[in-house]
This record gives C-alpha cells, sequence and structure tokens, in this order.
C-alpha cells in the first residue's frame, strides 16, 4: 500500500479550517495525487471546537474514518491546547504546527512533545490581520503546512487559493490571502 | 481538462451528483431541501437559476409533495430526478409505491442518513432499508465516484424500455456526501450521449392519444399487477449489467451487481454496504498480508437483490460477517443480513454466518472494527463454533 499522509486539524467555527484542509486537498491533488478533506459535523457553532482532516497518498484511499493517528496536526487555535489533548494518537515522528506568537520552544514544552516529534509555531493570526485586515488564520496555517510537509510547492498553493477564494470574494480580499499564504510559508518557526 | 475530456476533481459526494444531474439536465426536478442532501439541490437549483440547464425546478412544501409532484411530472412524459434523506423520504413514503407501481423512471439520490427520534443527521441506512421493498431499483455507493457513476448509470437503467421503473442512488450522509475527495467527471457531451434521449412512453400531455393514470383495480386483477411488478424486477440485473458494460467503455471503470474483494479464494469475508466498504478494505489486505485469506463482497444492486449470484460468490467461505448499518427492531438480525443470508441458504455447505450491527446515527465504523470482526471469523472458521449470532458494535453497552 502506498504511504498515506495523514492530517488532524483543530480549530474553531468561524476560522476557516475547513476550507484550509478544502484548499490544501486541492493543491496536492496535481501530480496524480489521491486526497481527502473532510470536517467532523457536529452542531455548527462559531468559536466551538472542530477537528478537520486531509489525507494525501498516491494511491487510491479507501479509508472513510476520521484520523486517528496524525502524521501532521496543525492548530488553528492555540486556546484549544487548554481544553484539548491535540497530541492524541500522534505517533513519534509526527509534525505538529501551532498558530501562536510563542516561541516554538515554549509550545514544545506545553505540549510535552516527544524529542523525536517537531514542533513549529507561525504568528498566523498577526499574518492574517496585517494581510486581510482580520484575524482569520487559515491562510497563513496552509502556507506553513506546505512548507513543514513538503508535499506541496507554494505556487502550487498560491494558485488554489487564487481559485477557491476568486469564486467569493473580492481582488483585495484575494491579495490579501496570496501575501497570507506566501508570509505563512516563510515565517514558520521550527524549535 | 484531462485525457478524453475527462476531469480529475477534488469534490464532495453531494458535488457530484449535482455534477451528474447537470449534465443529465432532467425536464423536471421537484425537491424539498433536508440535510445532508440539501446540498444537492441547493447547486442544482443555482444551475437551473444560472441557465446552465433546461429543467423546470418545482420548490414545494414537503417532499410528500416533492416525489408527488416527480410523479406527475413523469406521468407527463418528462425525464425526471430529486433528492432526499432520512426523514424525508419517510415523508415520501406513500408516494414512493405509487411511482413504482405507475411504472415512472423517476431517479433519485438518497443522502442515507438515520430516522428520527432521536433527532440524528448523520449517516446510516434506516432510510434506505425502509424503502427497499418498494418496488424501486436501490444502487448503493461507496464513494463520491460510484454516487456519480451509479446517478448517471440510474437514469439507463430506470429509463430502459424493458424496466420503466423508479431508482434511488444511496451514498453514506456525511462520511461521503460532505467529504472531499479525488474523483473524476466525464464531459458533458459523454453524459449527454449516455443518457440519450429520453423516451416516453404513454404521456399525460399527449392529448391525441389520452390515457388514464392510476386507476381503482381490486380482487379481478390487482394480483396479476403486482406480479407482473416482479417480472420487471427480474429483469433489472441483466440491463444494470449491460449499462455497467457501456459505462466501461465511456469511464474505464467497471461495475457489477455487486463488487468481490479478494473474495475468489477467501475463507473469511466480509459483507457491507456502502463507504464502510473501503475502509474494509484496507483491513483485509492488512489480514492477507498476515497471510489469513480474507475478502469482501460489497453489494451494489440492493433491490433487486442478486439472491442466486451473491449466493454463488460466498458460498465457498468458511464463515462470512454481513454489517449492518441499520437496525430491523424485533427482527432477529439487520436487513442485510436477512438478504444475504437468503442467498447463502441453498447451499448446503455454504459459510457459517454471523451479524453484526454498527454505525448507528453515524458512529464511526474504524479499521478496529473490522480487524476485531475478521479475527472473530478466523476463529470461527477454524473451530466451526459461532458464539454469537448477532451483536453491536461499537456500542456502549
Amino acid at each position: 500500500m502506498a504511504e498515506i499522509l495523514e492530517i488532524r486539524w483543530h480549530g474553531r467555527g468561524g476560522q476557516g479550517t475547513v476550507t484550509a484542509a478544502k484548499v490544501f486537498a486541492d493543491a496536492c491533488l496535481s501530480g496524480g495525487r489521491y486526497v481527502q478533506a473532510f470536517p467532523e459535523y457536529g452542531p455548527e457553532r462559531s468559536g466551538a471546537p472542530l477537528r478537520a482532516y486531509n489525507r494525501v497518498s498516491s494511491g487510491e484511499l479507501r479509508m472513510h474514518c476520521p484520523v486517528l493517528k496524525p502524521n501532521i496536526v496543525a492548530v488553528v487555535d492555540a486556546t484549544l491546547l487548554d481544553s484539548i489533548n491535540v497530541m492524541d494518537g500522534a505517533p513519534d515522528d509526527a509534525l505538529v504546527l501551532v498558530n501562536s506568537a510563542k516561541d516554538p520552544k515554549e509550545i514544545r514544552e506545553r505540549l510535552k512533545a516527544k524529542p523525536s516529534q517537531k514542533v513549529f509555531t507561525v504568528d498566523a493570526t498577526k499574518i492574517a490581520v496585517d494581510c486581510i485586515g482580520r484575524a482569520m488564520p487559515n491562510s497563513p496555517m496552509v502556507g506553513s503546512l506546505a512548507k513543514i510537509s513538503g508535499v506541496v510547492g507554494l505556487d502550487q498553493i498560491l494558485e488554489d487559493v487564487q481559485k477557491s477564494f476568486g469564486k467569493k470574494f473580492s481582488q483585495k480580499i484575494i491579495d490579501g490571502n496570496l501575501e497570507a499564504v506566501k508570509r505563512g510559508y516563510g515565517e514558520v518557526k521550527e524549535g | 481538462m484531462g485525457q478524453n475530456g475527462k476531469r480529475v476533481v477534488a469534490v464532495t459526494g453531494n458535488e457530484a451528483v449535482a455534477e451528474a444531474m447537470r449534465q443529465i439536465n432532467p425536464d423536471v426536478c421537484a425537491a424539498y431541501p433536508i440535510t445532508p442532501a440539501t446540498d444537492i439541490m441547493q447547486r442544482f437549483t443555482s444551475f437551473v437559476s444560472n441557465g446552465k440547464v433546461k429543467t423546470e425546478m418545482v420548490l414545494v412544501e414537503s417532499e410528500h409533495s416533492a416525489m408527488s409532484a416527480c410523479v406527475g411530472a413523469s406521468a407527463a412524459g418528462g425525464r425526471v430526478a430529486t433528492a432526499t434523506s432520512s426523514q424525508g423520504l419517510a415523508l415520501m413514503w406513500e408516494i414512493l409505491f405509487i411511482a413504482s407501481g405507475t411504472r415512472l423512471p423517476i431517479v433519485m439520490s438518497l443522502v442515507n442518513r438515520a430516522l428520527s427520534a432521536p433527532l440524528n443527521i448523520h449517516g446510516d441506512h434506516s432510510d434506505g432499508m425502509g424503502a427497499r421493498d418498494c418496488g424501486w431499483i436501490q444502487l448503493w455507493s461507496e464513494n463520491a465516484q460510484e454516487s456519480y457513476d451509479n446517478m448517471i448509470q440510474a437514469f439507463r437503467i430506470a429509463e430502459h424500455m424493458d424496466i420503466r421503473m423508479p431508482a434511488m442512488v444511496c451514498l453514506d450522509g456525511f462520511i461521503i456526501s460532505h467529504s472531499i475527495e479525488r474523483m473524476e467527471y466525464l464531459d458533458d457531451e459523454t453524459v449527454k450521449n449516455f443518457a440519450g434521449e429520453f423516451k416516453t412512453t404513454n404521456p399525460l400531455l399527449d392529448i391525441e392519444n389520452p390515457v388514464s393514470y392510476g386507476p381503482l383495480i381490486l380482487t379481478d386483477y390487482y394480483m396479476e399487477y403486482r406480479r407482473a411488478h416482479a417480472e420487471v424486477m427480474s429483469k433489472v440485473s441483466k440491463v444494470v449489467l449491460d449499462v455497467a458494460k457501456d459505462f466501461e467503455k465511456i469511464s474505464g471503470r467497471k461495475y457489477g451487481l455487486f463488487e468481490t474483494y479478494r473474495l475468489e479464494d477467501a475463507e473469511i469475508g466480509l459483507v457491507v454496504l456502502n463507504s464502510a466498504a473501503g475502509t474494509s478494505k484496507d483491513v483485509v489486505d492488512e489480514f492477507r498480508n498476515r497471510g489469513i485469506k480474507a475478502g469482501l463482497l460489497k453489494p451494489r444492486l440492493y433491490r433487486p437483490f442478486p439472491y442466486e449470484e451473491i449466493g454463488e460468490a460466498l458460498k465457498h467461505l468458511k464463515a462470512v460477517c454481513v454489517l449492518d448499518r441499520a437496525d430491523a427492531f424485533g427482527a432477529s438480525y439487520g436487513p442485510l443480513f436477512m438478504d444475504i443470508a437468503s442467498g447463502v441458504y441453498p447451499h448446503k455447505n455454504g459459510p457459517l454466518l454471523i451479524n453484526k450491527i454498527y454505525g448507528l446515527g453515524g458512529r464511526d465504523y474504524l479499521p478496529e472494527h473490522a480487524e476485531t470482526v475478521l479475527a472473530e471469523l478466523a476463529e470461527i472458521a477454524k473451530t466451526g463454533k459461532v458464539k454469537t449470532l448477532r451483536e453491536y458494535i461499537g456500542v456502549r453497552e
């Protein structure tokens, strides 16, 4: 069976986490890969914790169940670290990306990550405020995820953000998001 | 555009069904929104508003009315489609029989969802199972690709001149309807040519040749009428296979009455519908890697049920577990189990059967569930002894 990359997103309703998973899946389609993107549906409330998932593989994806052992955990809202064990099921070689202004070393301690697990931070909320004028951290998160996962290039992600945002938003918002993706790609820190 | 005009996309199951409907471009569509099928009609009505289809869209006040309008439009001589889920299908129930009894080739996608009470919007098969004996053809789909492919083939099957029966295409609510995955779209022209021109039979709108629909038939001929319905159903399998052959020519994808996965030399096997089949196949592979001869059978044409063919496909196994994503209160077993048992029954040395009820109200079906069941089957195959014929899995007791 082909290698499968599994990602688990943790966010809150209204932060664009589901859109982020969708954009990431779309971008990974290139090169003939198989992708999945699906949220865990509960009562839809702004601010409520939610999870979303991605799978990416060169082989057909037949699994239709939540990701329980994520290769990558992406935390869109760091306040969730107080209430949810985001490391649940993460294997020893997992990568963790957290939207935070803090140093990745501090987050590493907070997560009690194993030495073999890699921890990354990016101040996605600040980047979003700078670029879009709103605290919508999903675009910078997608940029950072592209960087740390290495499965998709920056150009591909930018193309897909353009495509999926192009239908709904003004050029100013699209440009802001493209800039946010680029900065997310460039500013992610490992610790 | 890729090869042969095929497009590789990452879309939800609902998006895929709506796209199939756009490409088929039915004459009339009557619908009422219900989660998780709402999204299909939301997309399709925007195709109507944007002039992408020439469909007459009828927005009604209930599913009972939706199916009633579909019956009227179909009897009038149109190609008709709709979509629903759960309570919506339950409310249509009375009219489902009128559609099939009147031989109206309506095509409906059923996004499978649990029934109330308690209120639950998630995927299970209670709705479709409740309508399995209403005279409609039922095709079940594992993923977005199969939902799209089945939807396109359903028009050809339902409208076939030997059949002229309504057909529903089932897909798992949320698990498939709201999950994005990679699939391939055919191009518009190919789908249009495959579906062909809609042929009318005794249309109400042909005022030169007036006909009556829905007559009263009492003890004199009702039983002959019902017997004739059963006769038509007996011809469906052949048409499904013929249509599948044609579909393979345009898509490269093979379909049968059911799918077998590593079943030919298997000793133990799972029988499971829809999305859980995919998860199970990965676990079947793991067991094969360990040298255990596991396999899987996934029904596609569930009504009419191909009893003989499925019995033949399973008869050489030692132990089989039928997984039901619906309960049948007061019955001994789940609905799929009862059909599989009927298919296996004529084979004296057929497999030992067990039944598990799983995934009600969208409860996750995980690889570990398939692992536990296959391990139990391996034990049954070894000892010839069944401990529990039927039980629930993934439940707190």
